[in-house]
């Protein structure tokens, strides 16, 4: 019984999956949303905006800032679980 | 030249490599808005720095960031980043817009702002994989 459930599960979120990667736009689609609103207003307005040189890194640390935060909080986390991960064990090793 | 390890060739290398993986840290880190890069890669070179320097030099070598104080630094650098979102708050703006700290002369406000970001990033990430090194090839102490 939980056997059939899940392959129900399975077989369902597969069919969402290629539905939804069928109706994505095409890679490199000059038509797709995201190339007629998106980029032409940071290739535009970013210099008078941000006074950056680099799209890049207009995009990256002023319009998506809560990205690179959440992003440099990501990094520091993986360093204090090794820190945890690693030393604790150390110290019960030791008693 | 009490050392366990190291040769005249790792000494000679290290001296040479180090002080250019560092200045090209720098300059991709100060160059982060007009040229590819920014505060990530910047982190990793520095990082990589003192990585070689323990791998040379063994651990009591002269640039080095012990491990604990790299944990700190890691969260040091990640409060930089919040703090200056929080700054831009209390000066009357969203959280992460430039624009409204009124302390940074007027053309440069977003440029600053970026360059005060970027410096966060590159210190959490420096910290982060010295730590990660750290964790990975420390000794058991007897203390």
């Amino acid at each position: 019984m939980r056997k059939a459930i899940s392959y129900v599960t399975v077989a369902g979120m597969l069919f969402f999956l290629f539905a939804v990667a069928g109706a994505l736009p095409q890679l490199y689609d000059p038509n797709s949303p995201a190339a007629r609103h998106v980029s032409p207003r940071y290739i535009e307005k970013s210099h008078e905006e941000i006074g950056s040189a680099n799209y890049v890194t207009a995009v990256l640390a002023d319009y998506r800032g809560y990205d690179t935060l959440g992003e440099t909080t990501v990094i520091f986390t993986a360093g204090v679980v090794t820190v945890m991960l690693l030393r604790t064990g150390l110290k019960r090793k030791k008693l | 030249m009490n050392r366990d390890f190291g040769s005249i060739v790792l000494d000679t290398a290290f001296r040479y490599l180090v002080p250019f993986i560092l200045v090209y840290g720098v300059y991709v880190l100060l160059h982060g808005e007009e040229s590819p890069g920014g505060g990530f890669q910047a982190g990793a070179l520095f990082g990589i720095a003192i990585i070689i320097a323990r791998l040379v030099q063994g651990e009591k070598c002269e640039l080095n960031i012990p491990g604990n104080a790299a944990v700190v630094l890691g969260g040091l650098g990640t409060f930089i980043f919040g703090f200056i979102g929080l700054l831009c708050i209390f000066f009357g703006g969203n959280f992460l817009e430039y624009g409204v700290l009124s302390f940074l002369p007027e053309p440069q406000r977003h440029t600053l702002g970026i360059l005060g970001i970027e410096i966060g990033v590159t210190i959490c990430v420096m910290a982060t994989i010295i730590t990660i090194y750290d964790a990975l090839t420390r000794r058991e102490v007897s203390l």
